[in-house]
């Protein structure tokens, strides 16, 4: 190879390292610059407007369980709703659980929908109080409006609760047909808590008596006028969390999509009420089935005991490859050291959500991007044992070493791609950075160390065969 | 240095066998502890340390943990099912239990704070049984999918290789070492199962998933080795071919293994609890892989050439 290539790669790998070693760590540049920048007001005193840029500092993204927080799966029941409408439903399930965990100023929430298995993801990453999240989230209430079943079923139910009343549990027994009382005289309609906009504690003018007043959005106060104009002489029942809240009797056609919900609540529960519709109503009703919580003291712990076994397994890699390799062992190291920057840096670029199974995988392929060397290197001393010359030997060795090194990486690609189609979040970290560990392994060991190694051609380093062999 | 690999197969072939009866025995016998993942359920990490988050040093030397009859009482209120309790650390306790909603852990959280007010709550996971199932099917399908691309990976890997023993022969050799690579982990699980309570839970799948395909490598090596080999001395002996093969690779198979071992290791050791069975899966494998293709799969081959000819 002509010098002026071989120099001009060395620059482009010096130039790589240079710009992904900072863009992993940053600080010790920027704290160089900073302490130009008061160098150079020193020298020519504050009137200096120019000043040095920083280096990009983009930060790591730390998973859940690495800075702590929690997460959950909710199943959302859709029992009630057309299957046309789920998608929407579903979405409107996200909106609202989005408000409500803004409301509880979470940095970053995720919030996803699982549309074919109707559920709701949320991840809350570093929240202090999950006890108080959970509630937040959960106790959401759910509004409901429904309408009188018909005619001839809604006063049987009702008939037979009026026979009832004041019973004792064996005496209603006694009548016959008493199972008809708990029947919901009422049926379920589309107007939910989905399309509210607003809700206001208002008074009663005349009673003075609390109420609460809701705005429909557009497409609720449609409906709201439909219901009414459907219903005018009956009663429209509002039903809270499943609970009857009160069922007044549809006077007239309302359009506008305002109503009042007249209970019987003191100004407390009332106030509760709207600030609860306030942040959301469910439009449909949701349970958690999964919940996964880190503390932050065990993410702290996670984070440290990891990033240690990482440092400890670099350390132990590098004295190895030296003893064993010694010069080649040394370039090999280096080759480590950019490989390590590189790696960093696209996971900040990409950007990767560093787990604790993401770490594995991190330096589960650091072994492995050594092991791409050690057999260039295996190979490349038996070619020299041979008695052949340094660059052939290299060459030799390097072509040989080749298709193991393809194919041991390709392997482990190949197993990483199903197990992140397929994995859970634990799962897919890990392929996620094993995959980006050994793409840039196969690369540092084609690029990096080859290149490095043919530096040596040529020079006397080449003749002192106890180096290399 | 030539080894004479070839001529100890049967030392090989009694030592590989006691390890897979001493695996299969063990998992018949004990089985497998599957974790919450699979099966639904609770798990909740508490230190019972009277010091706060911030803990310092001289503040975690204090023996603070309740024995676990003090916990068990405090819960027996509860339905929770068998309870598990499992000491961690210098003052934290694993609970396991039977999946309970949000306010029955939140009620467990004021029982325990009975014990000591200040108790820190590391970790709460609770798992439904539809969750536990599909998390169990997802794995399956995992499984699965990735045995069938890793067959698929041997066949066209061993497509040229012929003469004496035709491709797919290679590929069963490599099939069955697979599977003693993966027995043998399985089994060790079973036994700490048994013995020291670790659970068979989804990272430790995933790493004998990845161990196939980091093993698998180290069997293609070897045959690669012996096909290189059987083209440049044709008609020669196989038995000495394959044994020159295994001389000039058992280097490059030892070195390559120790260097994921390091990193491994050192995950095992410092990196935590969580991935402490994870990378012990891996170890394991590990060395058992690279075993088995010096000193299993090699043999083999020659056994069958041996058989398929005599």
């Amino acid at each position: 190879m002509p010098k002026r290539k071989s120099f001009l790669i060395l620059i482009t790998i010096l130039l790589l390292a240079f710009v992904a070693g900072n863009l992993s760590y940053p600080d010790p540049l920027n704290n160089g610059i900073d302490f130009l920048n008061s160098r150079l007001r020193q020298g020519f005193g504050e009137q200096v407007k120019f000043s040095l840029p920083h280096f990009w500092n983009i930060p790591f993204r730390l998973g859940l369980d690495l800075q702590g927080g929690t997460h959950l799966i909710y199943q959302a029941d859709l029992s009630g709703i057309d299957g046309a409408d789920h998608k929407n439903a579903l979405d409107g399930l996200r909106d609202v659980i989005e408000r409500r965990v803004n409301l509880f100023g979470v940095s970053e929430p995720v919030i996803q929908i699982e549309e074919q298995s109707q559920r709701l993801i949320v991840e809350l990453a570093g929240v202090k109080d999950v006890k108080e999240a959970i509630s937040m989230i959960g106790q959401t209430p759910f509004l409901e409006f429904k309408e009188q079943k018909p005619d001839e079923e809604f006063n049987m139910i009702l008939q037979k609760q009026q026979e009832l009343e004041g019973m004792t549990f064996e005496e209603v027994q006694s009548v016959p047909d008493w199972q008809i009382a708990l029947d919901d005289p009422f049926t379920s309609t589309q107007l939910t808590g989905r399309y509210l906009k607003k809700a206001e504690l208002i008074f009663e003018p005349t009673t003075n008596k609390p109420m609460v007043s809701i705005q429909f959005d557009d497409e609720g106060a449609k409906l709201f006028e439909e219901l009414t104009t459907r219903n005018i002489g009956k009663s429209v029942a509002i039903y809270i969390d499943n609970t009857l809240i009160s069922s007044p009797i549809v006077q007239e056609s309302i359009s506008g999509g305002k109503a009042q919900i007249s209970g019987s609540f003191t100004v407390d529960d009332a106030k509760t009420l709207v600030r609860s519709l306030n942040s959301g109503a469910l439009p449909v009703p949701i349970t958690l089935v999964s919940q996964e919580t880190i503390g932050p003291s065990l993410g702290q712990e996670s984070l440290n005991k990891s990033l240690k076994a990482g440092m400890i397994g670099f350390i132990l890699v590098i004295v190895f490859m030296i003893i064993f390799y010694r010069l080649p062992g040394i370039l090999a190291s280096l080759a480590l050291i950019v490989y390590i920057a590189l790696n960093l840096s696209l996971i900040k670029l990409i950007p990767v959500t560093l787990t604790l199974s993401g770490i594995a995988g991190f330096i589960l392929s650091m072994g492995m991007a050594v092991d791409a060397n050690i057999l260039i290197f295996s190979r490349m001393r038996e070619e020299l044992k041979l008695g052949k010359g340094f660059l052939i030997s290299l060459e030799d060795g390097f072509k040989r070493a080749w298709p193991s090194v393809r194919d041991g990486n390709s392997t482990i690609i190949l197993v990483s791609l199903i197990l992140f189609s397929l994995g859970t979040s634990f799962v897919k970290g890990f392929a996620l950075t094993l995959i980006i560990g050994n793409l840039i392994g196969i690369f540092s060991a084609i690029f990096i160390t080859n290149n490095l190694l043919r530096c040596f051609g040529g020079t006397k380093f080449e003749k002192l065969s106890w180096l290399w062999k | 240095m030539n080894i004479p690999f070839i001529k100890y197969t049967k030392v090989y072939y009694i030592f590989s066998g006691i390890l897979v009866i001493a695996s299969l025995a063990s998992l018949l016998i004990f089985g497998l502890q599957f974790s919450i993942d699979f099966s639904g359920g609770s798990i909740l990490e508490v230190n019972f340390s009277s010091c706060d988050g911030s803990a310092v040093a001289s503040c975690e030397g204090g023996e603070n943990r309740p024995e676990n009859s003090v916990i068990q009482e405090k819960l027996q209120d509860f339905d929770l099912g068998e309870i598990v309790i499992q000491p961690i650390g210098a003052n934290g306790v694993i609970i396991r239990m039977k999946e309970v909603d949000e306010s029955v852990h939140q009620q467990i959280i004021l029982r325990l704070q009975e014990i000591q007010p200040k108790i820190d709550e590391k970790r709460f996971e609770s798992i439904g049984p539809v969750i536990g199932k599909e998390l169990r099917q997802k794995t399956i399908t995992l499984i699965i999918v990735s045995l069938v691309a890793l067959l698929a990976y041997i066949t066209i890997a061993f497509r040229k290789i012929s003469r004496p023993l035709s491709s797919w022969q290679y590929g069963i050799i490599s099939i069955i070492t697979l599977f003693f690579d993966v027995l043998i982990p399985v089994g060790v699980f079973a036994s700490l199962g048994k013995f020291y309570n670790i659970q068979f839970n989804i990272p430790i799948i995933i790493a004998l998933l990845t161990l196939l395909g980091y093993t698998i490598n180290d069997k293609v090596v070897v045959f690669d080795r012996v096909r290189e080999n059987l083209l440049k001395t044709k008609g020669g002996n196989f038995d000495a071919c394959v044994n020159q093969s295994l001389n000039q690779i058992l280097v490059r198979s030892i070195s390559t293994g120790s260097c994921t071992l390091l990193v491994l290791l050192a995950i095992f050791f410092f990196g935590g609890e969580t991935l402490k069975y994870f990378s012990l899966t891996l170890i394991i494998g590990i060395i058992v892989g690279t075993y088995s293709s010096l000193f299993l799969a090699s043999p083999l081959l020659v056994s069958w050439q041996k058989r398929g000819r005599g």
